[in-house]
């Protein structure tokens, strides 16, 4: 499972701060601390009041990159942040995100492919989000499509079913479960699939439970990837635990020590 | 159109050990041996590096291996009384480059040899030869945690490879190895859980992952052969996927277990339609042991000359050389 850490987010009270103050220790300990707790990636968005996100971004890719070498997710619904993001980046880089909208498609694909970046592609347009499995699977075939005529190859293409709140859209998660698996027979190779996991308990008072427990029947549907909060410990154990159930390491009595240890 | 094959594309490599220091690294080894670093299954050169051959390590005892079958018995004669020349000829003339040195003496139901008499007979064989060691316990577990760190001090420095440690019992002799410098053996019975599991309990007292080899218990053809190989198969796919704590070369005891089958043993007048002693038990240590390279197995110990000769035979031809 390949984890995107999503703590360093504007949207946040304590990172929200530390972008708008300039606090590099902040962000600096929030990026070491989920690479710590098992993150392969960090998510970096500015959040929604950032006065200049061009500059907020820069600021976040260089204050991480001070301290760890590791995947960057530009997280921005603005093109321009992203490229001038993708600029700065030394690791590899994924754009997050585009939609199935033909206006963001070309933007975004030339320029995961100029910077040899993954992409993740959310199944909504301007229409918003699908009510239905077919709707997404529709959306995410045309990000496919789309992506092979431009060249860029699919296994570096991450599809979002979008998750929506279990207190109010209580019948999609359902039906974002079952379209995870038809995902990966829109082309070969399969697209990988990805979520971004705390929408799910949004407004709930169960929060965390609810995370992990849709966590673990998302990767019984083949999830590749997700966007989680790698501090939350036994969010991190379900994730370990599931794998370990579907053969994807090997059992030993400490297995959670040893998927910490990899 | 030429038929293109499949290959895989693995994420992780094995660790790679070395047994042996020279006067150069604080030893006194004439040479040493690495062992491990593939990049992919036993011998698919296409698909990924395969940087050392496995090396076969000859047993040699502190004391007379008295129940060694007559095919097995007649190759070495006398010396089999004599332990520094047995090394010698396993050196000299069968050109052994790593020997593994079993105490089976301190045994208490054998001669119940004493930890000074064995740290004595170690310290002459460090010195009467120059290859790099292999040093066995006497499978006593009590008998093994006073006897091998003391084994282990004396040999400090030689980057030995010292073993065997269990899930039960691994602290003691871990700490020593640590200490010293030496490398491990992990045993695990046949058991890939357990394999991993002690890995984790020996990294977690300080072992470097690089200084730990897997002995997964085999057995000899027709006896469980298939079992171990199939473990060690798993473990192999788990490590080359990226499991850490299962990439360690394997050492397999091919010897000990062939020279044990009835078909290695049994005289001829028993069993005339199986063909001659002398060779059945050569035929059976060689066919194990290259059953294992395809599993595999970076370092296999064995006992009669002729099967090594076989065996690297074989793995000249398999790396291609």
């Amino acid at each position: 499972m390949f984890i995107i850490g999503e703590l360093i987010n504007g949207m946040y009270k304590e990172a929200g701060r530390a972008i708008r103050e300039k606090d590099k220790s902040v962000i600096q300990r929030l990026a070491k601390r989920q690479k710590e707790a098992g993150a392969d990636a960090l998510d970096l968005n500015c959040g929604p009041v950032s006065k200049d996100p061009v500059l907020d971004m820069r600021w976040l890719i260089e204050t991480v990159q001070e301290v760890v070498d590791m995947p960057l997710s530009l997280d921005s619904t603005k093109a321009n942040v992203i490229e001038e993001g993708l600029k700065l980046v030394k690791n590899k880089a994924i754009i997050n995100s585009t939609s199935a909208d033909s206006e963001k498609l070309e933007i975004l694909v030339p320029l995961a492919i100029k910077y040899n970046a993954s992409l993740i592609g959310l199944t909504l347009d301007k229409n918003g989000v699908p009510q239905d499995k077919d709707r997404r699977l529709e959306l995410a075939a045309r990000i496919v499509a789309d992506c092979q005529e431009k060249g860029f190859p699919v296994e570096n293409l991450y599809i979002d079913p979008v998750v929506l709140p279990v207190n109010v859209a209580q019948n999609q998660a359902g039906l974002v479960l079952e379209v995870l698996k038809e995902f990966k027979i829109i082309s070969t190779p399969a697209p990988k699939t990805i979520v971004g996991l705390s929408n799910i308990s949004q407004g709930t008072t169960k929060r965390r439970l609810i995370n992990r427990t849709f966590l673990s029947m998302a990767i019984a549907a083949d999830l590749d990837a997700a966007i989680l909060d790698p501090l939350d410990e036994e969010l991190m154990n379900t994730l370990i635990t599931s794998e370990l159930i579907l053969n994807k390491q090997i059992y030993c009595d400490s297995y959670l020590d040893a998927y910490r240890k990899r | 159109m030429a038929m293109e094959l499949v290959k895989e594309k693995w994420l992780n490599a094995i660790n790679k050990v070395t047994i042996g220091s020279t006067a150069e690294e604080g030893g006194s080894r004439t040479k040493v041996v690495t062992l491990g670093g593939e990049e992919t299954l036993p011998f698919l050169h296409a698909e990924g590096a395969l940087p050392y051959k496995p090396v076969i390590a000859y047993e040699v005892w502190d004391t007379p291996a008295r129940d060694w079958p007559e095919g097995l018995s007649s190759v070495y004669g006398k010396v089999l009384n004599e332990p520094f020349a047995w090394a010698k000829i396993c050196v000299e003339e069968y050109k052994a480059e790593l020997l593994c040195v079993r105490l089976v003496g301190a045994h208490p139901d054998v001669e119940n040899r004493s930890v000074e008499e064995e740290a004595d007979f170690i310290e002459k064989i460090r010195k009467s030869c120059g290859v790099p060691l292999i040093v066995v316990g006497c499978g006593d577990t009590t008998k093994d945690n006073a006897l091998l760190p003391v084994c282990s001090q004396v040999l400090k420095g030689e980057h030995c490879l010292i073993g065997s440690v269990t899930q039960d019992n691994y602290k003691t002799i871990t700490a020593s190895c640590l200490a010293d410098g030496h490398n491990i053996i992990a045993e695990s019975p046949i058991d890939v859980n357990i394999a991993k599991q002690l890995n984790i309990l020996i990294s977690d007292m300080g072992m470097p992952l690089e200084r730990i080899v897997i002995d997964p218990t085999v057995g000899a053809l027709g006896y469980g052969f298939e079992y171990a190989y199939s473990i060690m198969e798993r473990s192999r796919l788990a490590a080359l996927a990226g499991d850490k704590m299962l990439a360690m070369p394997f050492i397999c005891f091919v010897g000990q277990e062939s020279w044990r089958a009835k078909e290695a043993r049994t005289a001829e007048d028993q069993h005339p339609e199986w063909g001659a002693v002398l060779e059945r038990g050569i035929i059976w240590e060689a066919v194990t042991a290259a059953g294992f390279l395809q599993a595999g197995a970076d370092i296999l110990v064995m006992r009669h000359p002729k099967a090594v000769e076989i065996v690297q035979k074989n793995i000249e031809e398999l790396m291609g050389k």
